[in-house]
């Protein structure tokens, strides 16, 4: 059966088109069937991200309105057979995606994918609503820095309460996805720790992606970090989670610090 | 050891800080999250409860929630027409 899953965070910047990109490879490339949506209408950005941007032709706003049909506005990737995207649409005009639009457009990829990844829109308005509204499951991306942890929460919450699913009774499986983790900064004090994030959101935890070079890298070619480069440290933590949202039990690595000449000298080992 | 890293950098660790931080703010929002809004709650039962003693103009109930680290004040302001001049005169002209 078909799950839609929304990647969300409330705060910008923190990594949900990345983490996106990257899981959708991942589960296309295990052999599901996937289609990643982005919500972010004005200002879409996971064209880009996975390399198709100058091969949109229709986008989802075109769908919802009936200027396109499905099957028009799907881009299929390159280079993993099982990927699709549906890209937003660039209009200014927010208003056009509409609550029943949206309902009718998921509704149609539940009958063609396994795994329907929707992208959210930073912020808590309108776009961040509808790209949750439908989820059976969501990835929460957090930084592990003070202002991406409380809007997680309040993220969490709306979960909790705006989807079609809590409004049924039922709930929203969610997943706390940690990026831009710096083990060695948060063993000495300067980063929150992996801990104190969960203890702060009780949150089932998915993964942690470790601050990394490659995620720019691989952004600059347009590729999920997971196809650029598959051995990298975020490309195996973004694997890993993957595997995990397939229901895989996978044992959480937390990803291993660069010495510096300090801990070299001092023998330590990175925590 | 733990110590060790702080002696070199001279720094002392900020991530207590920012967990206790979060922790306080936290347990307050969440504690807003979900109900309706308290201020119109109290203005409309306030404004009720007056209501039915004196006449009141609904736009001149005003209130207003500061809150403290220790205590917050709950400040009422409602505006109360001159009942014997009502009828002669804008309430704002009444000495």
């Amino acid at each position: 059966m078909a799950k839609v899953l929304v990647v969300t965070s409330g705060k910008g910047g923190v990594g949900k088109t990345t983490s996106t990109a990257a899981l959708g490879a991942t589960l296309a490339q295990m052999g599901e069937k996937v289609v990643v949506v982005d919500f972010d209408v004005g200002l879409r950005n996971l064209d880009l991200i996975l390399g198709a941007e100058r091969r949109v032709v229709f986008d989802f706003i075109n769908v919802v309105q009936g200027i396109a049909n499905l099957s028009q506005a799907l881009i299929r990737d390159k280079r993993v057979e099982n990927l699709w995207l549906l890209p937003a649409s660039q209009t200014r005009d927010k208003d056009a995606l509409t609550e029943e639009g949206v309902a009718k457009v998921i509704g149609e990829l539940r009958t063609k994918f396994d795994w329907i990844l929707c992208d959210s829109p930073a912020g808590i308005e309108r776009g961040a609503m509808l790209a949750m509204r439908y989820a059976d499951e969501a990835v929460i991306v957090t930084n592990p820095e003070i202002s991406s942890v409380r809007d997680s929460d309040r993220i969490i919450g709306m979960l909790d309460s705006k989807t079609v699913r809590a409004e049924q009774g039922e709930r929203v499986e969610k997943h706390l996805l940690i990026t831009r983790f710096d083990t060695a900064r948060a063993a000495r004090g300067e980063m929150l720790s992996i801990e104190d994030i969960l203890d702060i959101l009780a949150t089932p935890l998915l993964g942690i992606i470790p601050e990394s070079q490659d995620v720019l890298r691989a952004s600059n070619v347009g590729s999920p970090v997971t196809l650029n480069d598959a051995t990298s440290a975020p490309a195996r933590a973004y694997i890993d989670a993957a595997r995990r949202l397939t229901g895989e039990t996978v044992a959480m690595m937390v990803p291993s610090a660069r010495k510096g000449l300090m801990d070299r000298l001092l023998g330590r080992r990175a925590a | 050891m733990m110590a060790l890293p702080r002696l070199f950098s001279g720094r002392s660790a900020s991530a207590p800080v920012a967990r206790e931080r979060l922790q306080i703010l936290l347990a307050h929002e969440r504690g807003l999250r979900g109900q309706p809004d308290l201020l119109e709650l109290l203005r409309s039962e306030i404004l009720a409860v007056v209501s039915r003693h004196v006449a009141l103009d609904p736009e001149k109930v005003i209130v207003k929630m500061d809150r403290g680290d220790h205590v917050s004040t709950l400040e009422v302001d409602i505006e109360v027409p001159n009942v014997t001049q009502r009828w002669s005169r804008p309430p704002h002209e009444a000495a």
